[in-house]
């Protein structure tokens, strides 16, 4: 029987109400005790002494870009830099090229994925067929593959009518509806936020209100239908503010926000430097300010990292020209650590609910999520106190466009258990 | 005094300091199109790649005219002409020519930042001919000694520019100018035409056009573009014309001893009556005279001609 006593780690289980100094024994790949002191004969230990051990972090929103967009990413690369950012599962985004809007597709990614990682990956499904908003995925199908939720992210599901059947249809069979919420007639054509940057540099703005809106329209659906949807992406005040109205109305909605959009302002694109480029675009300060308070009081379930993988030539064109994305598997944690609980703008506590117990609850993950007898020993481990300094060699995913190179960041992961395997950080 | 930047892509980084130097530059300049031999050797030997993404005739005629004068060798690269219809980058373009050994290239190109993005790929000098809607700094220039000629200095001076705000490179750059030289800026078009947040670039902004006028030293008229109207930001040419037009019978509103600037191409009757841009307190066309001066000014500054050889030809 394999067995490991995880020992003095500071042992935070968001669920449990837990932040304590606790043993762990991880048996067969799951959680078998949760102790004040475990001292078994002949049982391996790990000192976790000086470490905080959370539930395994879960990124609900990643582009591995394989079928199709090998050159970007793939999922042996992009699971790599999940492991080393701390992640025991992610969910990739359906737009490959085929686009997971089929069974075969489905089983492709979970075969690739098996192979290449212990990370667990939790494929999204095309809410329509080639996410092309007309006609709905065959949903039925993709869950029975093993999909959980389905998106055309990337894109809105523009037309109100689908979104409507989507949330019938793909919500009486628990599919989660995830939605990336944008207005594409009031977004068209635009390059960065529309605000005082965007007029001083000349560059086509798409409005807050272009993510508002559709947030709206998506809550009113989500109450109409009585089946819940995901906001992908929150970027703006306004965004923040109409969920946070909709939960106290009891509305089924839940929404994830990024590291870039509660780390940067669209002044940064003042460099016109496309790493800074990204759709939900870098907003104000304000709402930077929105979406770290919206984190901080629940509003904002889940960070996740949208993920985004291009290509050197890619990224290297004209401001207007260039693909939206930035990647963030390996700095999402830390900037969290280091933005937002160093700042002590939000706990310790909901930064862990954020990354593990929340998006384990938003996908109904059974046996994830939680420190506590009976569930997967999938832990992600912190160094609070660890200082570096993220750099371009440190990236482990096929494509570098980042924004963070050169940052110091106080908040290190350390590394992650996946059913009691230990995978030490790079 | 000399420039202290390497390149010229944007007026936003400019001293007052740079920009009077050009200025009196571009004075000494003016001299050299009057000669019955019209060259002077400053630039002889030196390769300036015109490289225009963009159709243009005016600044590119201007500024190969200024190449020409002061006997640089020129290379004009346009984008029809060009690998760019063949999938070719603006980078793998810039490090194509880099190996021609250029001393300069002039750029004009679609989209705002452009200059930035090549910038790290060219050791030769830069000049932005215009990026997108961002900036076109030699035309802020060429206006800014029109308006010193005729008005002796900057401070204090009330000056309007009407029209297209959102879609103008030639807006952002003089403000950024006229702001520096302490002009005072209103800007005026219809609210469709006006992007959010004007007033953070430190100038008033108004919708109501004939109220905008009183008292101005300055009035400076954008070019209204037919595309425009077609995508719905205004109702009709006919109607731009009678709120925005500039018309002698609304000119009466600003000061005595106005003078009325356009960067061109006009449109007559659309954002300008004919009696106003061939009347007498047109500029534009010394604006146009201007733009060859001010190119050679740029040119000669930021290619370190020497000295004195604008006087020996």
């Amino acid at each position: 029987m394999k067995r490991l006593i995880l020992k003095n780690g500071r042992v935070i289980d968001p669920a449990g109400g837990v932040d304590e100094t606790l043993d762990l024994l991880l048996e067969e790949g799951r959680i078998a005790g949760v102790e004040k002191k475990i001292s078994l004969k002949g049982v391996e230990v790990f000192d976790a002494a000086g470490l905080v051990v959370a539930p395994g972090f879960i990124d609900l929103h990643v582009h591995l870009r394989e079928p199709g967009y090998e050159r970007k990413e793939t999922i042996a690369t992009g699971l790599r830099a999940a492991l080393a950012g701390g992640f025991t599962g992610v969910c990739c985004m359906p737009n490959t090229d085929p686009v997971n809007d089929c069974a075969s597709v489905t089983r492709f990614i979970l075969e690739k994925a098996r192979a290449a990682s212990p990370v667990a990956v939790y494929p999204i499904g095309a809410v329509t067929r080639g996410s092309r908003g007309e006609e709905l995925a065959p949903l039925y199908e993709l869950k029975e593959a093993g999909v959980r939720a389905i998106s055309d992210d990337g894109q809105p599901v523009r037309r109100a009518s689908i979104l409507r059947r989507a949330l019938e249809y793909g919500g009486s069979l628990g599919l989660l509806v995830i939605d990336h919420c944008e207005d594409p007639d009031l977004a068209e054509g635009g390059a960065m936020h529309e605000g005082e940057v965007s007029t001083r540099l000349g560059l086509k703005g798409i409005p807050a209100e272009a993510e508002s809106i559709p947030v709206t329209r998506d809550i009113a659906l989500a109450a109409m239908t009585g089946h819940p949807v995901h906001i992908a992406h929150v970027s703006t005040r306004l965004a923040v503010e109409a969920i946070r109205a909709a939960k106290k109305r009891r509305v089924p909605v839940t929404a994830e926000a990024t590291p870039h959009h509660f780390t940067l302002t669209h002044e940064a694109v003042a460099s016109f430097d496309t790493r800074y480029k990204m759709n939900p675009p870098l907003r104000t300060q304000k709402d930077v300010d929105a979406v770290i308070e919206g984190l901080a009081d629940g509003t904002l379930d889940a960070i996740a990292t949208d993920h985004a993988p291009h290509t050197y030539e890619e990224k290297l064109q004209e401001f207007d020209r260039a693909p939206n994305g930035v990647i963030g598997l390996q700095t999402a944690v830390p900037l969290a650590l280091d933005r937002l609980v160093r700042t002590d703008r939000v706990s310790l506590k909901r930064v862990v609910d954020a990354f593990s117990t929340a998006p384990a609850r938003i996908l109904g993950l059974e046996g994830k999520g939680r420190i506590a007898p009976g569930y997967d020993a999938d832990l992600t481990l912190l160094n609070l106190r660890k200082e570096f300094v993220f750099q371009e060699k440190d990236v482990l995913s096929l494509s570098r466009n980042s924004p963070f190179f050169g940052m110091r960041l106080k908040g290190a992961v350390a590394g992650v258990f996946i059913a009691g395997t230990f995978y030490g950080a790079p | 005094m000399a420039m202290h930047h390497k390149d010229l892509v944007g007026i936003e980084t400019l001293s007052p300091e740079e920009i009077t130097l050009i200025l009196d530059t571009a004075e000494k300049m003016a001299e050299v199109s009057h000669r019955p031999l019209k060259k002077v050797p400053a630039l002889r030997g030196k390769l300036v790649v015109n490289l225009f993404f963009e159709n243009s005739t005016r600044t590119r005629s201007s500024f190969e005219i200024a190449e020409k004068r002061l006997s640089a060798d020129t290379l004009n690269f346009s984008a029809s002409a060009s690998s760019l219809s063949k999938g070719e980058s603006l980078v793998d373009t810039v490090l194509n020519l880099e190996r021609m050994q250029p001393d300069a290239y002039v750029m004009r190109h679609s989209s705002p930042g452009a200059c930035q993005l090549i910038r790290p790929f060219t050791k030769a000098v830069l000049v932005n001919a215009g990026d997108g809607a961002h900036e076109h700094p030699t035309q802020a220039l060429l206006d800014a000694l029109t308006i010193r000629q005729k008005k002796g200095g900057f401070r204090g001076l009330k000056v309007l520019i009407a029209g297209d705000i959102a879609h103008s490179r030639v807006v952002r750059s003089n403000v950024f100018l006229l702001k520096k030289m302490g002009a005072d800026v209103t800007l005026c078009g219809p609210a469709t035409l006006l992007p959010p947040h004007l007033d953070s670039l430190g100038v008033k902004v108004t919708t109501d056009f004939d109220r905008a006028l009183d008292g101005q030293d300055v009035v400076m008229m954008l070019r209204i573009q037919l595309e425009r109207q077609k995508k719905g930001l205004f109702p009709s040419l006919l109607e731009y014309y009678k709120y925005y037009g500039l018309t002698e019978e609304r000119l009466r509103r600003a000061d005595r001893e106005v003078i009325v600037m356009h960067p061109g191409p006009i449109n007559r009757g659309v954002e300008i009556a004919s009696e106003v841009a061939d009347g007498p307190y047109s500029v534009i066309l010394d604006q146009v005279e201007n733009g060859v001066s001010v190119r050679m000014a740029i040119l000669y500054l930021l290619l370190g001609g020497g000295d004195d050889e604008t006087s020996h030809s």
